[in-house]
């Protein structure tokens, strides 16, 4: 009880101050649940606690917009009895009501079916070092100094270009989560980190009408957040450099993914070879291991134990020990992205992938943007893509679009309105050159890539 | 309704308007325009069943109080997960913040708002038998199997919540709800040869779950989840380029949630950068088209007896004979505005701001008869299924994904082509409609809305429409 009246008592700040006591309080939350849950019956359990807080300041045209404070807390445990799976969640961590949490588990387990791949992963394979991952670097910042730095950054980005004419704002945050996994191998991991973001959108305007864009920085550091001159100054960039956009003719062109877009087409790959599509036959890449599905210049490194990287993580959703490994060597596909249950359904061992990819780097590309742009010659950039045409199923990609028409290897003008279609297997193998230019802010890190021939639509054909 | 749902959410946690008045008057206390307190409690339950068993079930508990103060175009907010009165003031001390100046502490006298019902308090949480509907989507996956023996993976999904919210403001809003809502997934995957398609159906709504475990119901989507993957087994590759499309009654609506929807909600407008920003008066869309914004139809899932403000929901008309008419507001927005809010003030939940966003959004019928439509395109595509869309709200662009879509030519449905993405501009594509038809339909009840990070349960629909212009992204 004095845990939890402990836990009641903790203010924003003290998550951030005394990390070791938070933890403390929801590993004793995850014993309790895992002693309950084996009392009442369970063959095995399995709980996760997280415990986080945000702080926000939003502003718009110099003026306070949103300050937000926030701490949430949640508790999700899985019971397994005689081969059945039940699951409850609850944001109420009082003793009585995480006690009925388990009850819920149990009684859901009592009315679904066997299914021999559930359960924990094996005892040896959960992971037995956990190294520090230089993920935590807390700044108490104060909402005085977010709202100052948020104001910098809007500054920044009006003050840059007199066709910005309308902001939708910038804001910054800092984010703290700290989380407990355990299970009833007598495993228990601890992990947190510290996330602090800026992002600006602005408005630019002209006689050929108004467009919208932004930028964005996040880092587990406060200290190497991009100067806040630097995020507003790239938001009035972006946004100016749509203005006048045109649409084009149809037909078939070389098209330039940018980095952030790039990533999806990637994610698209990572998607398709995932257990969950797998089993399911959900997927354009069925049995596909040892076979090519990027050029044979290209690899996808994960790396999830980086010392302050972006995704990293000593143990995965299961508590597996993650390790470094090739999910594409030279253009062949090494393994699948599975987790213990999806593994076991196909018959496969787990690749400690259960909650996603972490630290995933395309390798290969030798090129510039600049270069890259000079390579296509002729032919779209695509610096945004809307919409859900992505089938996974079948590989068919169909999506609106945004970006720039190349002529002679140089940008000549804003484009939009228009749709990009394809094959995602053919358009994965007929990557034809890759930049240096990875997006660092992100848990799976690509640089621009430039895709042969791609259906456009636009106006009538050329 | 408030009385009953304070008694099940607030008298447990010690709160009653003794508490509720001491939390208005601490955020008073500052110089606000305007301070809220909600309170929530949200029960979810599910069951999924995949490879002809039902794995794995959840229930999940969320609940919080929301506070927010708001000075000027200014708001402050905070939450708690917990509803004890510590928990309360302290989110109330956060959220005053936004002001710095000495306020008197006054709250308007508490008054529970008026309101029609939309649906039954009715709770399905726990509703009956869980073993019943564990049997039933157990039943439901034989009975797609036998369908067509080239159905070779079944997902079936129940799920239902039940939402207890209170609204307590200093505008003297005393309002309560109880939002009951339960839904119905089943999605196909069907095999021939070496081709392999998906097809989906489902649907739900604000009721319990006996509306929806209905033979006729369920087995009306199990046949037509495995049509649409029948359907897209023999599509052929989608044409390229600027064409005539005619859509489909029903679901294809979700065309007018981004092309007109998004862009006509008051934050945008009042900001001054939505593509419809000052356009009020003008002529937006032809004659033939009245589009409509209505929380008010009873037990639709985008519908609401009163909005996440206490504000009763409405019928807003947006578009009335092609002529822009009207913005949907919340309290805020429509305060900044100089207008009535419209009741579509809504949030995901008490961990999200309330923001203006849609209910059941609609086009009313015209005069035409869908076949008579279909006749008068000689070149063009028939699109009668989306997966859905997105919008750029400044620059007007939107797009939306068929799942299930024909060429028309000389004026007859010919072979089906595979989805393909079609993209316009918000603006402009209502004054491309040729032809409005007489067949409004409501979609069946299973779309989400994404705004700035928030889901919530939205309705659309529309007659048959023919556009004479919108560029379709296939590739051949």
């Amino acid at each position: 009880m004095s845990a939890v009246a402990g836990l009641a008592e903790s203010g924003v700040t003290g998550l951030l101050e005394d990390p070791d006591r938070e933890a403390d309080l929801l590993q004793s939350l995850a014993d309790r649940v895992l002693k309950r849950a084996a009392q009442r019956g369970a063959d095995q359990a399995e709980v996760g606690v997280n415990s986080g807080l945000n702080r926000e300041a939003g502003v718009r045209l110099g003026d306070v917009e949103v300050l937000e404070e926030a701490r949430d807390r949640g508790l999700r445990v899985t019971v397994y009895c005689k081969g059945c799976t039940g699951t409850a969640s609850t944001g109420d961590l009082r003793p009585e009501i995480l006690d009925q949490t388990v009850d819920q588990a149990l009684a859901i387990a009592r009315l679904t079916q066997p299914d021999a791949a559930s359960g924990l992963a094996e005892p040896e394979l959960m992971a037995t070092s956990l190294p520090d991952l230089d993920l935590w670097h807390p700044s108490d910042v104060a909402m005085e100094a977010l709202i100052a730095r948020a104001q910098e950054v809007e500054q920044a980005g009006r003050a840059a270009d007199p066709r910005i004419t309308n902001s939708e704002g910038a804001s910054v945050s800092v984010e703290a989560a700290l989380s407990v996994y355990a299970n009833s191998h007598g495993f228990v991991g601890v992990k947190r980190g510290t996330r602090f973001s800026q992002h600006c959108i602005l408005i630019a305007s002209d006689e050929s009408g108004m467009q919208r864009d932004y930028d964005w920085d996040a880092r587990r550091r406060f200290s190497q957040l991009a100067d806040p001159a630097t995020t507003g100054a790239e938001a009035a960039r972006r946004t100016v450099a749509r203005l006048g956009a045109q649409r084009i003719p149809t037909g078939r062109f070389p098209v330039l993914f940018v980095p952030e877009i790039a990533r999806g087409l990637i994610g698209h790959l990572i998607g398709a070879v995932s257990g969950g599509q797998l089993y399911r036959r959900a997927s354009f890449l069925l049995d596909a291991a040892g076979t090519q599905v990027l050029p044979d210049w290209a690899s996808l490194i994960e790396s999830p134990r980086i010392q302050g990287g972006p995704a990293s993580a000593a143990f995965d959703g299961d508590g597996v020990a993650t390790r470094e490994s090739a999910l594409v060597a030279d253009g062949t596909l090494a393994r699948y992205v599975l987790g213990t249950y999806s593994a076991r359904r196909l018959g496969l061992e787990t690749t400690a992938n259960a909650g996603g990819v972490r630290n995933l780097r395309f390798e290969g590309g030798d090129m510039s943007y600049t270069d890259l742009i000079g390579e296509m010659q002729r032919g779209l950039i695509v610096t945004e893509v809307m919409g859900q045409g992505v089938n996974l199923v079948t590989g068919d990609y169909s999506r609106g679009a945004a970006g720039f028409w190349v002529e002679n290897g140089e940008i000549v003008w804003p484009v939009e309105e228009i749709t990009i279609a394809g094959h995602l297997k053919e358009m994965l193998t007929s990557i034809r050159a890759a930049g240096t230019d990875h997006d660092e802010r992100r848990g799976v890190q690509v640089p621009s890539l430039l895709v042969d021939g791609m259906t456009v639509a636009g106006q009538a054909a050329e | 309704m408030y009385q009953e749902v304070s008694e099940q959410l607030l008298a447990p946690a010690g709160l009653g308007s003794a508490e509720i008045d001491r939390a208005l008057a601490r955020l008073s206390s500052r110089g606000i325009d305007f301070g809220e307190l909600y309170f929530q409690r949200r029960v979810r339950e599910g069951w999924a069943l995949e490879d002809g068993s039902v794995k794995n079930g959840s229930w999940d508990v969320d609940q919080g109080v929301g506070v927010r103060a708001v000075a000027g175009t200014g708001t402050g907010f905070a939450y708690a997960d917990s509803l004890a009165l510590p928990a309360l003031l302290d989110a109330a001390d956060s959220a005053r913040s936004i002001s710095r100046t000495i306020g008197d502490g006054k709250v308007s006298a508490l008054k529970v708002a008026n309101r029609v019902a939309r649906y039954a308090g009715t709770n399905p949480i726990g509703e009956g038998d869980s073993a019943a509907r564990v049997e039933l989507l157990r039943t439901i996956d034989a009975y797609v199997r036998s369908l067509d023996e080239r159905v070779s993976q079944v997902t079936v999904s129940l799920s239902a919540s039940h939402d207890q919210i209170v609204v307590a403001a200093t505008d003297g809003t005393l309002a309560g709800d109880q939002r009951p809502l339960v839904r119905l997934d089943i999605r196909v995957l069907m095999e021939e040869g070496d081709r392999r398609e998906q097809g989906f159906s489902g649907g739900g709504g604000r009721y319990g779950w006996a509306d929806l475990t209905e033979p006729e119901v369920w087995q009306h989507y199990a046949r037509e989840a495995v049509r649409q993957a029948t359907v897209n087994l023999g599509a052929e590759p989608a044409p390229a380029g600027h064409m005539t499309v005619v859509l489909g009654a029903g679901w294809p609506g979700v065309l007018l949630h981004e092309a007109v929807g998004h862009g006509l909600e008051g934050d945008f407008n009042r900001k001054g950068i939505s593509a419809f920003s000052n356009r009020i008066g003008e002529q937006v869309a032809t004659a033939e088209c009245t589009v409509v914004d209505d929380g008010t139809l009873d037990h639709r899932r985008g519908s609401l007896s009163i909005d996440d403000e206490g504000t009763p929901s409405g019928c807003t008309t947006l578009i009335e004979n092609g002529r822009l008419v009207g913005y949907m507001q919340d309290k805020l927005n429509a305060r900044l505005m100089g207008v009535e809010p419209t009741g579509n003030g809504r949030r995901e939940s008490f961990a999200h701001l309330p923001m203006p966003r849609m209910t059941n959004t609609y086009m009313l019928p015209g005069q035409h008869d869908p076949a008579e439509i279909l006749a008068t395109v000689e070149d063009g595509i028939y699109a009668v299924n989306f997966n859905g869309g997105q919008v750029d709200i400044t620059s007007g662009k939107f797009v939306f994904a068929a799942s299930e879509a024909y060429r028309i030519r000389n004026g007859e449905v010919c072979e089906a082509i595979k989805g393909a993405t079609l993209i316009g501009n918000g603006p402009d594509v209502l004054t491309r409609v040729g032809m409005v038809g007489n067949d409004l339909a409501l979609d069946t009840g299973v779309g989400v809305c994404g705004k700035e990070g928030q889901s919530v349960p939205v309705g659309v629909g529309q007659p048959t429409l023919r556009i004479d212009g919108l560029t379709v992204g296939g590739t051949s």
